[in-house]
């Protein structure tokens, strides 16, 4: 029989938002919500056991109640919410694991929610509240009233394998095989599929097609990174300049050859990319993006996307010990009704993000370090979530040479029909009907499962028990499998892949995108012993098949043959794209400017993008694994904001140095050029970096583009225009990208996202006394300007609250270099006090939140450099610094500095931030004067809601 | 040379400040030892061979049930002897986080196995912290002075700075009389101090009254942590393992360290 186990779950935070909330979906008239957890029991055995069972592990009375199979009566209207057949429901597995433990066999669980909602509500607003709030049809279903919640009945699996004629199709027919599949593949290369199979004188089969299509994806494969490109630029003044570009990525991957550092381990090759620590150990880094899911799914979204970039980690040997994540999301405060549907509501899904990434991170024992969250218009359909995750790993112990027979192991999660087309559905733009079909994309994840791998993996690797390893992302097994083959070949039987329920299609199992799971290459003698860990820690290995020599990918479900590809067409069959693409150079106009008030200030330091992060960033935990030497949040009272993270690892303690990691993005830049974008965004990490104390001359760099549909042809050229400043920025740097990913067809209903590149940097920290953070600073310090301010104002905060329309945008530095060695030197030697960045705002907003973190005022005259005051004081001017030295260091300070700074103020102890700009004979010729606590509470109150 | 007692960390799937305890225990002088919950069930490795157990942090099992609900289970259902006789042995028992949630949860704390209070008889929890949020940041404790008699008494009063990281962290108690009799029965180990506290100059530093973020989570009567009639048993939600080192602290090298707080435990278990 089926228990019915309701809990009351009074205290439970959700209630209290969404009474918030509620309003802002035009709702009145909720008061209040009683929320009910319950817990749907299969189980035919001793009804005293199942209810001492559920009193011990179900309820706590302390504070809560529990009935079985009754029900308490509801104060308001009723809505229950469980989750869609299939979907992960950690908690219902729990419950089954606990049952086992304590005798109760057989048992099966799900788990659903119900909400009382109390107040004076119509059904409208009950269906709004339902909808919008409660359950998310992507992954939930919900109804007034109860929900039974139904237990799948063991059926045989499906051993099913269909022949998909493409042989006599014409190319209208080919791309409706395409769509209706969802395989994201055009016509060229359905055309290249039909003939190959043509020559071999058969159809495909159903497994064999989607194999393909996972491979070829654009998320697999990159082929707008690999393309053949003519860019038409046109500048200007009317010239017209055709250049041709063979492989975006080969670009990239040159400069870093041409580099070549002595540090550098290992760049685009694996799952991350590698670089030295010290002596010992070596660190990987990777950024991912999880951007389609999160419009669906926030939660699901985010959560996944934190799991998978982490798995990149593990799939290079690594322990992972950080994550970082930069989020861009509409503005917080749109009108409900102003949304086309089926879109989610930019707040829900800030909100749904922020908790998943908490969720996973958190529960990984990950602390979340470092960072950014945008707001913007063109965020409001297609939300950004970059996630991005380190890890450490001793030296040698990655290995990543397939041998043959090495038996192909899965550890982890189990499969089902979660994620499917997850790799296609990410190569395609976003519309109504997709978000439809793709429902299944999307999935929550299971960190607790993660975490076993993790410590699997990590041991397996330092014992050296395996040959070669990956993670199962995007395309599943089919991916993952089908790469660590490509040398060899491999066979494979899916019939021992462990599912979570019954009925799936073999080309299911092996495209599934199921997660937390790994795949290892593991020579047979060695099986017993990974077999050991696999107990130890509780996670599920399977061995389901073996690496060959046959140079053929093939796969069977027990004695039927699903697939039969030969390595060669797989990897190499896919034919290079060409494309088009136009860059059209803007045309600088002049713009009016506001007059200068105090409360510009003010109002840039509430400005969405530059407030104060504090409500989210404290949801994650960045202090667990003891390394956090500067924290997002630094200052007396913990509320100024840090440039950048700093973690000496757990378990390095022999050497001094910490690892640093910084972030850099403009994107209202990259609107109007794309190439100056780049180098800004480069600009910018490496700031942050040197800021906390890294070394310039140790930094790697990471690139995600994250972009509209690359099909349209200004799309197209933007981005060429971006890869060329990254080249160009990499080579002025003398820092080598690792790693890089591209998320593209970020379009909903013809709205694009702006050209949004993150660049992550890398450092090293040579000593991890020395770092430095932005509020270190005592009242008589000297304040020091690094660098010189721009008349441009394009893609600046100012340019976007005060809407002036300004197109020209800062210049790039040529020579960037000996400024960042030159303030590198002072921290070494501990001539300064603090260090801060000025970026969003300008010198203003930075010196602003320096008072802010330290606690104590600022008296600047800021130089106009030939700029009017309000130019001077909002400009967001590349390769800029403030700086904190004790007088009794000017003269060494000054001498170091030389032309790359100048003495501009002091550090004061009256609570005021005055900024007078003043012209070259030290004239003011305006000024700004706020208070300290009027700056703070802008800057922690303003913009967080 | 000085024997170093041998500390055993158990961990469950999920737990995650294992490593960061392990540190804190080997820095005050103990030999940390971690064991699996599966392993401690299948009996590889008893409670009892230990000189101390500490209890990580962390999402044992994902926290599915409820923070630490169904590690409190397993410590109920497969160890209550094996703990009752290492409490009654005086070896010190300290819960961080998750494994204080535990320890609460499984009815050990403030209770403990010898005085025979049921679980069904809890009088405290920890449910989720009032802001709705889990919560980062740190705060600054005391050591209760008040305390009827526990392996902290060479501790009593002093300050430490560290970070609370959990979602479910509020201690609740069934009414006003149980919060009441924590206090005056000694039970109370640590509380949450006013904002400020650590950088005070003054001898006399308040607790936070409830005030947010001083007191992170709306505890009752600003209780970080608490200790069972015996005193062998503390449990806490801050991270004291989480600062052990000077650069650890955000103000660096400002003090009120954790460390003096392992030391402690490791000398009682000795």
């Amino acid at each position: 029989m089926i228990w019915r186990v309701t809990v009351s779950a009074t205290q439970h935070p959700l209630a209290k938002g969404l009474v918030a909330a509620a309003p802002f979906a035009g709702v009145n008239g909720l008061y209040g919500c009683d929320i009910y957890r319950l817990y749907h029991l299969q189980y035919d055995g001793d009804q005293s056991a199942i209810e001492h069972f559920c009193r011990e592990l179900l309820v706590d009375e302390v504070i809560d109640q529990l009935w079985i199979n009754d029900s308490p009566p509801s104060r308001g209207r009723s809505i229950e919410v469980c989750f869609h057949a299939g979907v992960n429901d950690n908690e219902a597995r729990e419950v089954e694991r606990a049952a086992v433990l304590h005798g109760i066999n057989g048992l099966r669980a799900a788990t659903s929610w119900r909400y009382d909602l109390i107040g004076d509500l119509d059904d409208e607003a009950v269906s709004i509240i339902g909808q919008r709030f409660l359950a998310n049809d992507t992954i939930e279903h919900w109804r007034e009233g109860t929900i039974n919640v139904g237990f799948a009945s063991d059926t045989s699996a499906k051993q099913q394998v269909t022949q998909i004629p493409l042989a006599h199709l014409s190319d209208t027919e080919l791309a409706e095989v395409s769509q209706v599949r969802l395989l994201s593949l055009d016509v060229t290369e359905m055309r290249v599929i039909q003939n190959h199979f043509t020559n071999l004188g058969r159809e495909p089969s159903d497994a064999e097609l989607e194999t393909l299509a996972q491979t070829w994806s654009e998320h697999c494969v990159h082929k707008t990174f690999n393309a053949n490109i003519e860019l038409t630029h046109l500048k200007a003044d009317g010239q017209k300049v055709i250049s041709h570009h063979n492989g975006l990525l080969g670009a990239l991957r040159q400069v870093t050859q041409e580099l070549n550092p002595w540090w550098l381990r290992s760049a685009f090759v694996d799952d991350a990319g590698i670089v030295c620590f010290d002596d010992e150990f070596d660190v990987a880094i990777k950024v991912e993006t999880h951007n389609h899911p999160s419009a669906l799914e926030p939660f699901g979204g985010a959560n996944t996307g934190v799991g998978g970039v982490v798995r990149d980690i593990l799939g290079v040997s690594a322990r992972p010990i950080a994550c970082t994540n930069v989020l861009c999301f509409g503005p917080q405060d749109i009108d409900y009704d102003a949304l086309a549907s089926p879109l989610l509501h930019p707040r829900q899904i800030k909100e749904g993000v922020v908790a998943g990434i908490a969720d996973y991170g958190n529960k990984l024992g990950l602390p979340t370090i470092a960072g950014a969250v945008l707001y913007d218009h063109k965020y409001i359909a297609n939300p950004l979530v970059y996630c991005g995750a380190i890890g450490l790993l001793r030296k040698g112990v990655h290995r990543n040479q397939v041998q043959v027979g090495d038996r192909v192991v899965c550890i982890g999660g189990r499969v089902g029909r979660d994620g499917i087309h997850g790799a296609t559905f990410s190569s395609a733009n976003l519309d109504a009907n997709a978000i439809e079909q793709a429902g299944a994309a999307v999935q929550i994840g299971d960190p607790i499962t993660q975490k076993g791998c993790i410590e699997v993996v990590v041991q397996a690797s330092e014992a050296g028990l395996y040959n070669a390893i990956t993670d199962c992302g995007a395309g599943g097994l089919s991916s993952a499998i089908g790469e660590m083959g490509k040398q060899l070949g491999v066979e494979v039987d899916l019939a021992k892949v462990p599912l979570k329920y019954p009925g799936l299609l073999p080309w299911e199992i092996w495209i599934s995108e199921a997660q937390e799971r790994m795949v290892l290459a593991v020579p047979a003698h060695s099986l017993a012993a990974l077999t050991q860990i696999c107990e130890d820690h509780e996670v599920e290995l399977s061995n389901i098949g073996c690496f060959t020599n046959s140079g053929e990918l093939v796969v069977y479900y027990g004695e039927r043959k699903a697939i039969e590809l030969s390595m060669d067409f797989l990897h190499e069959g896919l034919p290079q794209q060409t494309m088009t693409a136009t860059w059209r150079e803007q045309k600088s106009s002049k713009v009016s400017l506001p007059p200068l008030r105090d409360e510009v200030l003010l109002e840039l330091l509430a400005h969405p993008d530059v407030a104060s992060k504090e409500e989210i960033v404290r949801r994650y935990d960045h202090e667990v694994r003891s390394s956090s030497v500067v924290r997002p949040f630094v200052g007396k009272y913990g509320d100024g904001p840090a440039d950048a993270a700093v973690i000496k690892p757990l378990g390095t303690h022999q050497s001094p140095q910490a690892l640093v990691v910084s972030c850099g993005l403009c994107p209202r830049v990259g609107t109007l050029d794309p190439y100056t974008m780049s180098l800004l965004a480069i600009d910018e990490a490496v700031r942050n970096l040197v800021a906390v104390g890294g070394d310039p001359q140790r930094v790697a760099l990471l690139d995600n583009f994250c972009w509209a549909d690359p099909t349209k042809h200004l799309q197209l050229g933007a981005l060429v225009r971006a890869v060329q400043g990254c080249v160009d920025g990499s080579r002025r740097y003398a820092m080598p990208f690792i790693s890089g990913k591209d998320s593209l067809y970020n379009e909903f209903a013809g709205q694009a996202i702006p050209p949004t590149l993150l660049i992550t940097a890398l450092g090293v920290v040579p000593d991890l006394h020395r770092a430095l953070d932005s509020a270190g600073m005592s009242v008589g310090d000297d304040l020091w300007l690094v660098g010189h301010g721009s008349d441009a104002l394009g893609g600046s905060i100012a340019d976007s609250h005060y809407a002036l329309g300004a197109t020209a945008v800062p210049q790039a530095l040529t020579d960037p270099l000996p400024r960042y060695l030159s303030v590198h030197s002072l921290i070494t030697d501990k001539l300064i006090s603090a260090a801060h960045d000025c970026s969003d705002g300008g010198i203003a907003v930075a010196l602003a939140e320096m008072a802010i973190g330290a606690v104590c005022g600022v008296s600047v005259d800021v130089p106009a450099d030939g700029h009017d005051a309000f130019t001077a004081l909002v400009n967001e001017g590349a390769g800029r610094l403030v700086l904190a030295a004790p007088r009794s260091n000017r003269g060494k300070v000054a001498q170091r500095l030389a032309r790359h700074g100048r003495l501009v103020g002091k550090v004061i102890e009256e609570a005021q931030i005055r900024l007078n700009v003043v012209d070259e004979v030290g004239k003011t010729i305006d000024r700004v004067d706020v208070a300290l606590a009027a700056a703070r509470d802008a800057f922690t109150n303003g913009g967080s809601w | 040379m000085v024997t170093k007692p041998p500390i055993l960390i158990p961990y469950a799937a999920g737990t995650n400040r294992d490593g960061d305890a392990l540190l804190a225990v080997e820095l005050a002088g103990g030999e940390p030892i971690l064991v699996s919950m599966k392993a401690l069930r299948e009996n590889k490795k008893t409670f009892g061979e230990h000189a101390g157990v500490l209890l990580p942090g962390g999402f044992s099992y994902g926290d599915a049930l409820g923070a630490g609900q169904k590690l409190a289970l397993e410590l109920r259902h497969f160890f209550a002897q094996e703990l009752a006789e290492l409490v009654s042995a005086g070896k010190p028992v300290l819960g961080i986080c998750n494994g204080f949630q535990a320890l609460v949860k499984a009815g050990l704390l403030p209770s403990s196995p010898e005085n025979g209070s049921a679980h069904n008889e809890r009088q405290v929890t920890l449910a989720h912290n009032k802001s709705g949020n889990f919560e980062c940041r740190w705060v600054t404790l005391r050591v209760a002075s008040t305390m009827c008699r526990s392996w902290l008494s060479p501790i009593q009063g002093s300050l430490i700075r560290c970070p609370v990281a959990h979602g479910e962290g509020r201690l609740m108690t069934t009414s006003d009389t149980a919060t009441t009799a924590l206090f005056k029965n000694g039970l109370v180990a640590f509380t949450y101090l006013e904002n400020g506290a650590a950088e005070s100059s003054s001898e006399d530093v308040k607790e936070a009254q409830g005030s947010y973020p001083a007191n992170p989570n709306g505890s009752v009567g600003d209780i970080a942590g608490i200790c069972d009639h015996s005193g062998a048993v503390v449990g806490l939600m801050p991270h004291p393992e989480n600062h052990v080192m000077g650069w650890q602290c955000p103000n660096r090298g400002a003090g009120f360290s954790g460390l003096p707080l392992f030391e402690t435990f490791v000398e009682a278990a000795r």
